[in-house]
């Protein structure tokens, strides 16, 4: 209790104070506090002549926010996200599990070949799926051949912008998995099959909660940034497919509007903490 | 105990070669066998990944200004980048924010994870403010640090608001690439150095950090792209005359798609790629080099 080990305690908080000092300092001063200055903000009232903000206080923009008016965009919102999400989580299951159990001496390597394709620009791959899916674009004259061609091509509806956050946002789904996946212990596999499971139930009792974490934090990573991107939306959607993201954009770009962009993103931080609950202390330690 | 009947369908067809007591095969066979299905389905996804770039690819070659139709091979849109003096300084820009983010995300990310490895009280708030970056949707960071900038410090915007937001969203995945290499990381191999007598600083030194440095290496990278690459929270950002590329790409790119981009892409990635490919060539050649050693070693020994 005493003497050397209480001095050694002392020593190792210091250390770890040390250790964490910078990045939490750093995190305190350029995130939490502009953070929280947006949300002093969305309780502001808009000052047209600077398009800022000044107090007093009030409700104005959560009630314009919260307007039946902005409901579609809410609901749009929402769907992108999850169906990304899903999407994502699909694709992502059969290719983290299959380096992990099957890459051998070659799994960084099929890890990295994820994620060449996003060394090229964010920009670039949306571009990239604007002129695949356009009217003469490959993808559609592909379809043309089968009949599930479309006058225009698949641009600007709302599979075009799935489409594309699901390939903008694979990568974030595929690597905590591929971490669950690597840690998860393949005998259970087997003895499930030994005790008479089949490859069903082997999938849904073993595998799938076995992984969970995986999945909780990558749902995380994907459906937080798919519901904020107003990028894809705005490329590969038309001006019928505006999101949360493009909201706040409008506000702080041309819109002119702080407190009402303030409110917003104050919706989609609310987002944030409810998936952060929801992901619980299970995914916590993938992430 | 005695082996468990086995219903599985697996269990049956392969119930011949040499089995222990247990009844578990001897070897490793059973837990390398080739699912083709599974491996279709990687294929596929990879097929994914790779059809839109492959696409960006052959684009940046060809003659015409559209990019979903192919008419002729041409090396103009390289030689119109080149010679574009705005892309240049863009270009000039972003590289240089790059190169000093991931500097500074990496230093204090990775002493952050080291931070991280011990119990301590509020260990679990902090867990979540280093991870809060990651989700916290773009625009949001971006226009917060706007308001930072300009209404409450009333600095201007540019190399220095872009800085302070860059090094935030990559800080954290520095800290989860190199965490994650730290969890797996045998506490044995340190605590025998200490055993032999090395302080903490030359423990640090010689032990941990060559053994974490793959994943340093890896986190460095993640933030130099992550920052190159950004376009959402730094549009809020730049300041006249310092303008990152993809903000001005993005800019440029209202008005319709330039093959310009495209071609600078697709010089990205195939460099990229090639970096790729020389880690790996580098991890055989050295892998084979080590091999040869230690057969030499045990060569050695028995004669």
């Amino acid at each position: 209790m005493t003497g050397p080990r209480s001095r050694r305690g002392i020593a190792r908080g210091l250390a770890t104070a040390g250790q964490l000092g910078p990045a939490a300092l750093w995190l305190v001063l350029f995130l939490l506090v502009p953070l929280a200055l947006v949300v002093q903000f969305s309780f502001a009232t808009r000052d047209t002549g600077a398009a800022r903000a000044v107090l007093p206080w009030t409700t104005l923009p959560y009630r314009t926010a919260l307007d039946p008016a902005f409901l579609p965009i809410f609901w749009r919102t929402l769907v992108y996200a999850t169906v990304t999400t899903a999407a994502c989580l699909v694709l992502a299951f059969p290719l983290a599990w299959f380096i992990a159990r099957h890459g051998g001496r070659f799994r960084t390597v099929l890890l990295a070949l994820v994620l060449i394709p996003f060394w090229a620009s964010y920009l670039a791959r949306v571009y990239a799926w604007k002129a695949l899916l356009d009217g003469d674009g490959p993808i559609n004259r592909l379809l043309d051949l089968v009949g599930l061609g479309r006058a225009g091509g698949y641009l600007l509806t709302d599979t075009a912008v799935v489409l594309g956050l699901t390939y903008g946002f694979l990568p974030f789904m595929v690597l905590p998995l591929y971490v669950a996946c690597v840690r998860f212990d393949h005998q259970l596999v087997e003895a499930s099959y030994d005790l008479g499971h089949g490859r069903l139930g082997t999938f849904f009792r073993v595998v799938l909660p076995g992984v969970l974490p995986g999945i909780l934090a990558g749902a995380l990573l994907v459906l937080v940034p798919a519901a904020g991107d107003f990028v894809t939306p705005s490329l590969l959607g038309g001006v019928d497919q505006s999101t949360f993201g493009s909201v706040v954009d409008d506000q702080f770009g041309g819109g002119n509007n702080w407190p009402l962009g303030s409110a917003m993103a104050v919706l989609l931080l609310i987002l944030v903490v409810v998936a952060l609950l929801a992901r619980g202390r299970r995914g916590e330690d993938v992430l | 105990m005695s082996a468990a009947p086995r219903l599985g369908r697996r269990s049956q067809g392969s119930d011949s070669g040499a089995r222990r007591a247990d009844g578990r095969p001897v070897g490793r066979r059973r837990a390398v066998r080739r699912p083709w299905r599974l491996g279709a389905a990687a294929v596929a996804v990879y097929v994914f990944l790779y059809a839109p770039i492959l696409w960006l690819a052959l684009v940046s070659f060809n003659d015409s200004r559209t990019l979903s139709t192919l008419t002729g091979f041409s090396l103009r849109w390289y030689v119109e980048l080149a010679n574009d003096e705005r892309v240049m300084s863009a270009l000039l820009l972003s590289l240089r924010l790059a190169a000093v983010s991931a500097v500074i995300a990496t230093l204090i990310g990775t002493l952050a994870a080291f931070g991280l490895r011990r119990a301590f009280r509020g260990r679990g708030l902090w867990t979540t403010v280093l991870a809060l970056p990651l989700v916290v949707p773009e625009v949001v960071l971006g226009v917060s640090l706007l308001a930072f900038c300009v209404q409450l410090l009333g600095i201007p915007l540019g190399f220095g608001a872009l800085l302070l937001a860059h090094v935030t969203f990559s800080l954290s995945y520095v800290v989860v690439v190199v965490r994650a290499r730290l969890a797996g990381l045998d506490p044995r191999i340190e605590e025998a150095a200490a055993d032999l007598g090395a302080g903490p600083l030359t423990r640090w030194r010689t032990v941990t950090l060559p053994l974490i440095a793959p994943a340093v290496g890896a986190g460095a990278a993640f933030a130099f792209v992550l920052s190159f690459d950004d376009v959402v929270t730094s549009g809020y950002l730049t300041g006249v005359g310092s303008t990152t590329l993809p903000v001005f790409v993005y800019g440029q790119a209202r008005r319709g798609v330039s093959p310009e981009v495209v071609a600078l892409s697709t010089a990205m990635v195939a460099a990229s790629a090639a970096v790729l490919l020389l880690g790996v060539l580098v991890t055989v050649l050295r892998a084979r080099r080590a091999g040869r050693s230690a057969a030499r070693d045990v060569l050695s020994t028995a004669s």
